[in-house]
């Protein structure tokens, strides 16, 4: 039976309905109209499918031939992919311009990884071994330092028959199975399939972000997850790129989902240039960019985060600790919208389609830290960060509501205090982490004991000075009491000296925990010096803060290794104080 | 797309600025249609959605009187064009880049897509390069580099248009290299036009000027094309011919609410207040065509303006603007009502790449350290301000006091302008005189450094000279 070739019914947007395909399954990929444009299938009525094509669909025409390719959409996982800027579909971004030019047109065809390059295999497994799904057979040096673990991939293995040292490309076989069967560097998985782990293991170790005010007062657990909802210009960006900088992470994934471009060249230009501080080389010799900006064709878009969460699986596998910075996730959800739109689903809430919450759902509980699959014994964990920007500043919108019922932690942050130059623009009340209680014990043994108490006592003192500054915005601060006064200055003290943390100073764009405890236990006891002056019978505004601020400042702006010597200043200042001395 | 132009007899239907098609043959999306009536001039559009069984053909130009029974309609075979070249400067042209100025119409050099393609974002220059724009609040506060999109956010009746005049006569190009404008007037009444071109016209921008005019009474659907052929314009200026292009659009809103018709005529499902839910997508594939590409010598900048409806920041126009662009500037009503021009309130105003853009080499070392003082300043004296209206001001503390007072300094004398624009230095000046009425312990954000070296700390031998500026 011949059936006739497939062409395209209908075009609107970037959907395609074309046929007849009557074999076509759900998330298959095609190749659409004479540029061979990719696009999946979305939709399945009868001999007819509806796709989402991933490219620009402006002057594809009706009757033009779709060839169904019987595959999902896959990523090529092995080495080279560290440093690479891949789109949303996988397509190294430089491949790209040497193909296509400096505008991305649509039909560009390129792999994911170089078929070309020869790696240097290392085996790890002897014939007549038996290796099963993740089990290690080898590794490569990727990058100088990264050990590139080969895996079996899941759901194959045998017993190995022949694995020798030498150079080979991605898909050259390393290793013979005694079934015939090859495995090679490179292996492929579909997208949007989550990779499967052993066991998934408690979140009582913290991802240290370098950040105060997330390290102090909200922490996250490595393999947690953390929602960042903001409006715009509220810095959403400059922390995801500050983590992407400072987190303590092996790997980093970076997706810029429908973000801006000339951003995304300020992290091109800036990533290679910077060190990693534990490795001593290029940032990007740990970080893999998934970049689709929002001008770029919309489905891709919501392809992009599963590719980024792939990518940071599969790294996860080989036992590393890999953060996720997704930005935006609002945009992702977005894309979902235009496209339950253009299929004219029954839309929920603000018009995004109903299982908005449910995918979201699946998409958060990829993170964790876990054992990973096969031999030897391993961990690793996937920590994902994930920025939201709702409309108008507005944390009831669905996206909001949907992320903030699944993340761990969230950093709420507020234009208010982005409007003071207050950085990062955390509002600590809105704010919370799940992952306090659980994490704690570790701060208190690495970090310093009384780690937890700071913590209480900081917060008690930022939420009295709230509740004072709307006392002083009725009766006037002079009206206050100078206990009362002395709390004011001091919450102020406390966000300004303390919780501020310029993601450009050079010596204080990450902070370690050490100094983190230091400076708000000063900062505290600089509080009951001044109360200890009051008591004696100091008046509030004769009492001299100035030198214990820039005792504090100095110790703020230095930098990891010379903070310790810059605490005795601080000390000094707060006994001055203590003693009543401090005066004017 | 190379398919010959096809003639139909008749269409099946028409609704709004929408034309119906039926069974038509390998009609592409995006493809250009003329549409011919007896007795009328030929009309445009473009298709929408196209499919074998039904095509929907967005009509450009005024649908009133269009009988679609009567009408034949040529499917050209081609996308929507726009003639672009250097020749176009200096000219002025329809929306849809039809002559306005009684010339002929422009040959160019190249024929281009007006869509255009994404730039690849791994070919992108990071802007880095300060534009002066002769304007405090942005030089000082919220400084525009080369390359970036800033819009400004202004409200209904407030100058928004004027300080993009202002912006345009007044700016310089770091080395003096040459730069053109590209102006898009989307939907905007012909006094605004009258006002923009006679100011143009006096200070001698029009000869560096390309005009895209859709003024308020031309056909709405043609706003839709007029920041597009104006980008496909500017785009070739910039990528091939070398130039610096300042590209100004105004109004974005009036953009947004032609997208919302033509939306609701395809009966879609709208978003928020009836917008379409690809607003932010379609805005995006305006906005992104700002940017530097490696290689190629010139640069795209954009300074769209829109009119937030109400002065309602949180408004979808706005809102989603300012989650594409890199940064805005706000205008306020309560600034403009005080007589001050140009009423930009700094506190939700921002520019996310004047940290590329200022500093050591390009502006002056200290512009950050001296920018984030008067924002704590002034955001600290706002506060004040609000606590004065209920306890008075009697009941502020010192520092209270002298911040709120050094708000008001700051509002009328350095957001506040004559005409004819600040230099740099003056700007820098001017910020400076404010800072200094305060005592030092006020001056929390200035290292010691920044102090001492400030341009106003004489040497301690020589005597105390009125500054020279």
């Amino acid at each position: 039976m011949t059936t006739a070739p497939a062409t395209i019914r209908r075009i609107t947007g970037t959907l395609v309905e074309a046929g007849p395909l009557p074999a076509a399954g759900l998330y298959e990929l095609a190749l659409v109209g004479e540029h061979r444009l990719l696009g999946e299938v979305i939709r399945v009525q009868g001999s007819i499918a509806t796709l989402q094509v991933y490219e620009d669909t402006n002057g594809l025409a009706a009757g033009e031939p779709v060839i169904s390719s019987g595959r999902p959409l896959e990523i090529e996982l092995g080495p080279g992919l560290l440093g690479a800027i891949l789109d949303g579909l996988g397509r190294p971004l430089p491949d790209l311009a040497r193909t296509l030019g400096d505008f991305l047109v649509a039909g560009g065809e390129t792999s994911t990884l170089d078929q070309e390059r020869r790696w240097h295999f290392e085996p790890g497994v002897i014939p007549g071994q038996v290796v099963g799904p993740g089990d290690v057979i080898g590794t490569v040096e990727e990058r100088p330092g990264w050990p590139h673990r080969i895996l079996v991939p899941p759901g194959r293995g045998g017993t190995v028959l022949q694995a020798a040292a030498g150079d080979f490309t991605v898909r050259e076989p390393v290793v013979r199975l005694t079934d015939g069967g090859t495995l090679a560097l490179s292996h492929r998985w579909r997208v949007r399939a989550p990779r499967p782990s052993a066991l998934r293991l408690p979140d009582d170790r913290p991802f240290l972000t370098g950040q105060r005010i997330f390290d102090f007062l909200f922490p996250v657990a490595e393999g947690g997850t953390v929602a960042v909802p903001g409006g715009f210009g509220t810095g959403k960006t400059v922390i995801e790129q500050s983590l992407a900088k400072w987190a303590d992470a092996d790997i980093i994934v970076y997706i810029g989902c429908g973000e801006r471009g000339n951003e995304m060249a300020e992290v091109l230009n800036e990533f290679p240039a910077l060190t990693d501080p534990r490795t001593g080389r290029s940032l990007m010799d740990r970080t893999i960019m998934v970049v689709n900006t929002s001008n770029m064709p919309v489905a891709a878009r919501e392809a992009s985060v599963y590719l980024g969460i792939t990518l940071a699986e599969y790294y996860r596998d080989q036992g590393y600790r890999v953060a996720l910075m997704a930005d935006s996730l609002s945009r992702w959800a977005e894309a979902l919208r235009e496209i339950s739109a253009r299929l004219s689903e029954m839309p929920g809430e603000e018009g995004y389609p109903t299982y908005l919450a449910s995918r979201l759902g699946t998409f958060y509980e990829r993170a964790g830290r876990v054992r990973c699959l096969g031999a030897p014994e391993r961990e690793g964990a996937l920590t994902l960060i994930t920025a939201i920007s709702p409309p108008g500043g507005d944390f009831s919108e669905p996206v909001t509501q949907a992320c903030l019922r699944v993340a761990g932690a969230v950093w709420a942050l507020d234009p208010s205090l982005a409007h003071q130059r207050q950085f990062p623009a955390v509002d600590w009340e809105t704010s919370y982490s799940e992952y306090l209680n659980r994490t704690l014990p570790w701060f208190e043994q690495e970090a310093g004991a009384g780690w937890g108490d700071a913590r209480r006592r900081l917060l008690e003192l930022l939420q009295r000075g709230r509740e004072l500054k709307e006392i002083a915005a009725l009766v006037g601060p002079d009206a206050l009491q100078d206990e009362d006064r002395l709390i004011l200055d001091s919450a102020r003290l406390l966000r300004e000296l303390v919780l501020a943390q310029s993601a450009y100073s050079p010596t204080d764009a990450s902070s370690p925990v050490g100094k983190t405890l230091a400076l708000a236990r000063l900062a505290l006891a600089l509080h009951d010096a001044a109360r200890t002056a009051l008591g004696a019978g100091r008046v509030f505004e004769r009492l001299d803060f100035a030198p214990a601020r820039r005792a504090l400042i100095a110790l703020r702006e230095a930098g990891a290794d010379a903070w310790p010597a810059a605490v005795p200043g601080v000390e000094a200042a707060v006994a001055l104080m203590a003693r009543g001395e401090a005066v004017r | 797309m190379s398919t010959l132009a096809r003639s139909y007899q008749g269409a099946a239907g028409a609704a709004g600025p929408l034309l119906f098609l039926e069974r038509t043959a390998r009609v592409a999306l995006g493809e250009w249609v003329t549409i011919r009536l007896p007795g009328a001039a030929d009309r445009r559009g473009q298709v929408i959605d196209a499919g074998e069984t039904m095509t929907v053909v967005q009509v450009l130009d005024d649908t009133l009187g269009l009988a679609p029974g009567e009408a034949t309609v040529t499917l050209t075979g081609e996308v929507a064009n726009a003639v672009v070249g250097r020749e176009l400067i200096g000219r002025s042209l329809s929306g849809a880049g039809r002559p306005l100025d009684g010339l002929p119409a422009p040959v160019g050099e190249a024929l281009r897509p007006i869509n255009g393609a994404p730039m690849n974002p791994a070919r992108r220059v990071r802007p880095s390069e300060f534009i002066e724009t002769g304007v405090s609040a942005i030089d000082g506060l919220n400084t525009l580099v080369r390359g970036q999109k800033l819009p400004v956010f202004s409200g209904p009746g407030l100058p928004g248009l004027e300080l993009a005049a202002s912006i345009v006569e007044q700016a310089r190009a770091p080395r003096g290299e040459p730069f053109a404008v590209v102006f898009a007037g989307i939907g905007i009444t012909a006094r605004e036009t009258q006002g923009f071109l006679e100011r143009f016209a006096r200070s001698g921008a029009l000869s560096r000027t390309v005009l895209f005019l859709n003024q308020a009474s031309d056909p709405t659907i043609e706003r839709i094309l007029a920041p597009r052929m104006a980008l496909a314009a500017a785009e070739f200026l910039a990528f091939d011919a070398g130039l610096h292009v300042l590209v100004v659009m105004a109004d974005i809103t009036h953009y947004c609410d032609a997208l919302r018709e033509i939306a609701t005529a395809r009966q879609e499902i709208p978003g928020r207040r009836g917008y379409p839910g690809y607003m932010y997508t379609d805005l995006a594939t305006i906005f992104e065509r700002a940017g530097l590409l490696m290689g190629r010598p010139g640069s795209v900048t954009q300074l769209p303006i829109l009119t937030m409806p109400d002065d309602d920041i949180t408004h979808p126009i706005p809102d989603l603007t300012g989650y594409i662009t890199e940064g805005q500037i706000v205008l306020s009503r309560e600034l403009h009502r005080k007589g001050i021009f140009p009423p930009v309130d700094v506190l939700p105003s921002l520019s996310r790449l004047m940290n590329a853009g200022i500093g050591k080499g390009r502006t002056v070392p200290e512009h950050r350290q001296w920018a984030d003082q008067l924002y704590a300043l002034y955001a600290q004296g706002r506060e004040a301000r609000l606590m004065a209206a209920i306890v008075g001001e009697a009941g502020l503390g010192a520092q209270d006091r002298r911040a709120l007072e050094l708000a008001d300094r700051f509002e009328r004398e350095f957001i506040g302008q004559r005409e004819g624009g600040r230099r740099l230095p003056e700007t820098f000046a001017a910020g400076w005189r404010l800072l200094e009425s305060l005592p030092r312990e006020d001056l929390t954000r200035l290292s010691d450094a920044v102090w001492e070296a400030r341009p106003s700390a004489e040497p301690p031998s020589s005597p105390a000279a009125e500054p020279a500026r």
